[in-house]
């Protein structure tokens, strides 16, 4: 039997440490909603989705109290609606939104992801009338999560899309700042983007993925953190080591219930996205384990080396634990759902220039960043276009979620409550950056051997 | 299928009786008891089978945590798996 050391032991980490499934993501596909009538697209997207997730909520509600173990949120993914939509004869794809609404409304769960369209190389149509009409969906719905990928290391960054990017955050930001500009904290702008993450904002069901799928997101910073408060002044040798030995346990219950979850809804096991994902909660925070590795704040020098530590050990055992790992696996460090990064930028130690430095170590980009209201569209696009070179040299996914909040500057605070939590507006370069963004075209796909 | 129990809180008299007695009541068979009382503080683990248990496990499991209330303990059950794969390889 298990000793009653390791049961309260685990009683601790879920009570304590906030040990949590943070999502099981529920991921369908809607291709084959596609109609000419976009009405009929619709009613058949709706139909689809209420179907397939009508026992999501429940069925984790259940496995939450049958483990005792809390998993935070239930959410859906669903294939990019410029795809879906396509065959639409249409011009306006704001219904499509309030279509995933209603869907995610009447299913239960908090977030729909999937209003979304990859563009790294090019746009259709579809993809131009999806990308103009995330301001207002965004704007008239309460759950829809979107998300463009702009660039790929296979084929460069589509600079065009950098700059109209930039424009549409800003104008989701006017839409949506009588609430903080919160639209913009469901929209990213991604590098790489992943087909089976289950996190949002960025989620969608990529189309090489089955009819329908089930991904778990894990978390647990808190456990890492507490774990590591056994080892002060100890080499990093034994800082990896225990870091791993944690994710290896949290990621051995992520497994456990994405089987069982797979199991229950008759629905596939997809991958365990093994991420450090904190929460504004006291306790629940990245940084404070990289301040536990010996820094006086986080953003200060020795920060970017601490985060690759961590954000490998992580891998590494959490990789031995479960059977499919994917997603965007890795340490996520969103700066308004961090108590320990909030405190730093509000120090001024964290600036958006060493979160940058952050994001080439770590998945997965300049996440949850309050900007100034009045940032020109195209220091926004210039942000995002260094973000996307991160991850197209790196090979790996990188993205962008700012907020220029409307009306704050410098020093404010924005709240976005909720999981969401609250961030303070970090300041960007004065200096323009508009006739680099409006030269348009593409940047080429980068060199893949001769790595220095 | 197999779940632990656990018990937590201050020491009085009567507890194990109390918690065995309700489990008995619903068929639900305790395999294994381990307790201690450390400073006055009552902890207890208990492996109990529902095999035979007619009762869906979450109203067991909210009996159970009521139960706790009434009598100021935290009490809750959960799947042994949790553990198992969290402690075993």
């Amino acid at each position: 039997m298990i000793s009653r050391r390791e049961i309260f032991e685990t009683l601790e980490m879920i009570d304590q440490q906030h040990l949590d499934i943070r999502t099981v993501t529920m991921g369908i596909s809607l291709l084959d909603c596609a109609d000419p009538d976009p009405k009929a697209c619709c009613r058949k997207i709706y139909e689809k989705i209420t179907r397939m997730a009508k026992d999501l909520v429940r069925t984790g509600e259940d496995i939450e109290q049958e483990f005792g173990i809390p998993i935070v949120n239930k959410r859906i993914s669903v294939t990019p609606i410029a795809l879906a939509a396509a065959a639409s004869e249409t011009e306006d794809y704001v219904p499509f939104a309030r279509t995933l609404d209603r869907a995610a409304a009447e299913t239960g769960v908090n977030f729909i992801g999937g209003f979304s369209a990859l563009v790294h190389k090019g746009f259709t149509a579809a993809d131009r009338k999806l990308v103009n009409a995330i301001p207002q969906a965004l704007a008239e719905t309460e759950r829809v999560c979107s998300s463009v990928n702009v660039a790929s290391t296979k084929s460069g960054i589509n600079m065009d899309a950098v700059a109209l990017m930039g424009r549409i955050i800003r104008e989701t930001a006017r839409l949506t700042a009588d609430r903080g500009s919160l639209g913009c904290a469901k929209l990213v702008a991604f590098c790489n983007a992943v087909e089976d993450n289950p996190f949002m904002a960025g989620a969608f069901h990529g189309v090489g993925e089955p009819e329908s799928v089930i991904n778990v997101g894990i978390s647990g910073p808190g456990v890492v953190h507490h774990a590591l408060l056994e080892c002060k002044g100890a080499p990093f040798d034994l800082v990896a080591e225990t870091i791993k030995r944690t994710a290896f346990r949290v990621t051995r219950m992520g497994q456990l219930v994405a089987r069982e979850a797979s199991s229950r809804l008759g629905v596939p096991f997809g991958v365990v996205d093994l991420s450090l994902a904190p929460t504004p909660a006291i306790g629940d925070s990245v940084a404070d384990i990289l301040e536990e590795m010996g820094l006086e704040r986080v953003g200060t020098h020795g920060t970017t080396a601490a985060l690759a530590l961590l954000n490998d050990a992580v891998k590494k055992g959490g990789l031995m634990a479960a059977s499919h790992v994917g997603g965007l696996s890795g340490a996520f460090i969103p700066v308004s759902e961090d108590a320990g990064m909030i405190a730093s930028a509000e120090a001024g130690t964290l600036c958006l220039d060493k979160l940058e430095a952050m994001t080439c170590v770590c998945s997965v980009g300049l996440d949850m960043i309050a900007v100034p209201g009045d940032t020109p569209a195209e220091t926004l696009s210039a942000i995002l276009a260094d973000e996307a070179a991160i991850g197209m040299v790196n090979n790996k996914t990188t993205a962008a979620r700012l907020i220029p909040a409307v009306g704050k500057t410098v020093g404010d605070r924005v709240d976005f409550g909720g999981l969401l939590g609250s961030a303070p507006v970090i300041g960007v370069h004065p200096e323009s950056s508009a006739l680099f963004v409006s030269r348009g075209g593409r940047i080429p796909a980068p060199l893949q051997s001769l790595r220095n | 299928m197999r779940a632990i129990v656990t018990v937590v809180g201050k020491d009085r008299v009567g507890i194990i009786a109390d918690v065995c007695t309700r489990l008995s009541g619903w068929n639900v068979n305790v395999l294994d008891i381990n307790q201690t009382v450390m400073q006055g503080n009552f902890a207890m683990t208990m492996l109990v089978d529902l095999e035979k248990c007619e009762m869906p496990f979450r109203e067991v499991s909210e009996q159970l945590r009521l139960r706790g209330e009434e009598m100021k303990l935290s009490i809750r059950m959960q799947r042994e798996d949790i553990f198992e794969a969290m402690h075993r390889v």
